[in-house]
């Protein structure tokens, strides 16, 4: 028997056991909570919409009706559309690489894969100003050879992978070393091939990590501002994204149309959180399904 | 068993293809989106043009499709000036360049994207419209602010932007020093001082004219904004004229924004002819009259006259006579360790 088993009523008893404080203090501490989350979050949030439909539901829709905020939704869409996916089978790769494999530098790959959260997002766009800048190391041939990198889409992709890179390996990495690698050891000897112990063993086994991650790697490619806004030139209809758009509609006096795009944004935020939410719950699944106590709720989630 | 195996297997295929099929036409549309567009250039501005260059745009492009029977779409870009410029150098595929000063234009001409006697190929030294400096004041100007002096005063803030950064910031610091030397006989180091208690006052300096504006409209911060008439002609008509008042100095700079064709740029892309009228344009009558209406003061006689009593009357110096031209300004000013960093020192 362990000794913390999950379920409905041993989880209360369990948590009463803990709780010694008065039903004051705990009231207090949650109104504080709720208190501070109202200040900070709810009402910025609420601002957001109010200031959005303050002109109306006419000016709101019109805010995304113009050519170039709909070419900005365009390329925000197109730039997650690359970058996620490409992000998410780095981040299976290399989280399977450091999870099953021991080999020379692998501390030195960890720590490479969190660097983009270390570093502030103007570093992340100028280093590729100065790789691919007409006056930075491979801007002369670049030029030569017709190549737009930076102040197009291939700058704006490559920031946000740069910025988004650790969001997918970082979800799995923790959670392939802790599975180890019995299981797929055990497919191999049952005479399975390469691809069918990964697709029958391993991505079964971290699909709702790997979703997770992809949501988190959305979130933050559609909303990325700093790095973006470095290398994209700021050109409007062309290379400006949904978060840039924002701040000129804004800078504009335009506030009911700034706010239009931002309520777009906050309600991908508020999509996320949703997402995310039953991912989690998804992701806590199987530790109860693993469990020989429990076997009616064995069957109701496979 | 097997059937089922291959079952799968089909279903696995379809998937396949069906995300095949949804990138590759999300692709083509993407391309055919790409393709639809006409002859395009690209417009590198600063920052309080963005509504100039729209209605700017609009009557150029119609003037065009008239003239040449092309359709031509302007592609604009705002930001501060000197990133402007800064993203210019770095291979922004700008057409043209249409920046707050002379300076900056100077800093493309360095890497060679343009010749360097470029200000001599459009008249009016290349500078199609002019502005000057004036004060921005709460309504009823409650620090009776009327002149210079009346900036330098204790408990004045004063919202000016960033010299290093914005273009603005560097023609409202110029014409402070040129006021200064004016009064004290052009003793330098007074006005130096005078300077020193002019960025004494500063509570916060943005990096751009129009984050300064809106630090001061929206965020409420400051007794008096510094910066472009034209921006402050503008706050005025955006944001309600009975919430704030102009005020114009006694004398100030004749800021002379430029504009020019970036060579290197448009003659890769085929579009040197239609980015040569585009400027040319600027000093047409209707280029002149839009460039008026946006509150920036015209060039050509006939239109400076229909609009000169939208125009306070104000002595103006310009940056040759007092500063001799803007490479010398830059240097003794701006550069790093200049007069600006002697003087400027933040949370004092």
């Amino acid at each position: 028997m362990k000794p913390i088993r999950v379920t409905a009523d041993t989880d209360l008893q369990w948590k009463d056991s803990l709780t010694t404080e008065s039903s004051l203090v705990r009231r207090l501490l949650i109104a504080a909570a709720f208190f501070y989350l109202t200040l900070f979050l709810f009402i910025p949030l609420a601002a957001v919409f109010a200031e959005a439909f303050k002109g109306g539901m006419a000016a709101y829709v019109g805010s995304f009706l113009n050519e170039d905020a709909l070419a900005a939704i365009r390329l925000t869409l197109l730039v997650a559309f690359v970058a996620v996916p490409l992000n998410a089978v780095f981040g299976v790769a290399a989280a399977w690489a450091i999870a099953k494999f021991d080999f020379v530098g692998k501390q030195i790959l960890v720590t490479l894969i969190d660097m983009p959260l270390a570093v502030s997002p103007v570093i992340s766009g100028l280093i590729y100003v100065l790789l691919f800048g007409a006056q930075g190391w491979l801007g002369p041939w670049l030029a030569e050879h017709d190549i737009k990198i930076i102040f197009a889409l291939p700058g704006i992709v490559l920031a946000t992978i740069f910025v988004t890179v650790p969001f997918v390996a970082r979800e799995l990495i923790p959670l392939m070393q802790s599975q180890g690698r019995d299981e797929e050891e055990a497919a191999i000897t049952l005479g399975a091939s390469g691809w069918q112990m990964f697709t029958r063993v391993t991505l079964p086994n971290i699909k709702w990590s790997l979703l997770y991650g992809v949501i988190l790697c959305n979130a933050r490619a559609m909303g990325e501002f700093g790095a973006v806004s470095v290398v994209s030139g700021h050109i409007r209809g062309l290379t400006n994204t949904m978060p840039l758009h924002v701040e000129i509609l804004y800078n504009e006096y335009n506030a009911v149309s700034a706010f239009a795009v931002a309520s777009l944004l906050t309600l991908l935020a508020i999509v996320t959180l949703a997402a995310k939410a039953v991912v989690e719950r998804k992701m806590l699944s199987p530790i109860i399904v693993a469990d020989p106590v429990l076997p009616v709720q064995a069957g109701s989630s496979r | 068993m097997k059937d089922r195996e291959g079952g799968k297997l089909i279903v696995k295929i379809k998937h396949v293809m069906s995300i095949t099929v949804v990138l590759a036409g999300f692709l083509l549309w993407y391309a055919a989106v790409q393709a639809a567009e006409p002859a395009v250039i690209l417009n590198v501005s600063y920052d309080p043009t963005r509504e100039l260059y729209q209605e700017f745009n609009a009557a150029f492009a119609k003037y065009w499709q008239k003239e040449k029977s092309q359709a031509v779409v302007v592609k604009q870009s705002h930001a501060g000036s000197s990133k402007q410029a800064r993203a210019v150098i770095d291979g922004l595929d700008a057409d043209v360049v249409t920046l707050a000063l002379a300076y900056d234009v100077d800093a493309i001409a360095k890497v060679r994207l343009l010749p360097s006697d470029w200000q001599k190929r459009l008249p009016h030294n290349s500078s199609p419209y002019t502005s000057t400096i004036v004060f921005l004041v709460r309504k009823g100007n409650p620090k009776g602010i009327r002149d210079w002096d009346d900036l330098v005063k204790p408990g004045v803030a004063i919202i000016p932007a960033n010299p290093k950064t914005s273009g603005a910031a560097r023609w409202a610091y110029l014409s402070a020093w040129g006021y200064a030397l004016k009064k004290y006989g052009n003793d330098d180091s007074k006005a130096k001082e005078f300077i020193g208690k002019f960025y004494a006052n500063v509570p916060v300096l943005d990096s751009g004219a129009r984050g300064a504006t809106t630090t001061f409209v929206e965020r409420g911060i400051g007794d008096v904004l510094v910066g472009w008439e034209n921006e402050a002609y503008l706050a005025l008509k955006e944001l309600g004229a009975g919430k704030f008042e102009i005020v114009t100095p006694s004398i100030s700079i004749l800021a002379e924004p430029t504009v020019s064709l970036v060579d290197k740029v448009v003659k890769r892309k085929g579009t040197e002819v239609v980015a040569q009228a585009y400027l040319q344009y600027l000093y047409s009558d209707e280029g002149q009259e839009i460039a008026a209406k946006h509150f920036y003061r015209p060039r050509t006689e006939a239109v400076a006259a229909k609009y000169a009593g939208q125009f306070a009357k104000v002595n103006l110096f310009t940056i040759d006579d007092v500063f001799g031209g803007w490479q010398k300004a830059q240097q003794t000013h701006f550069a790093d360790g200049g007069v600006f960093d002697e003087i400027y020192k933040p949370n004092k």
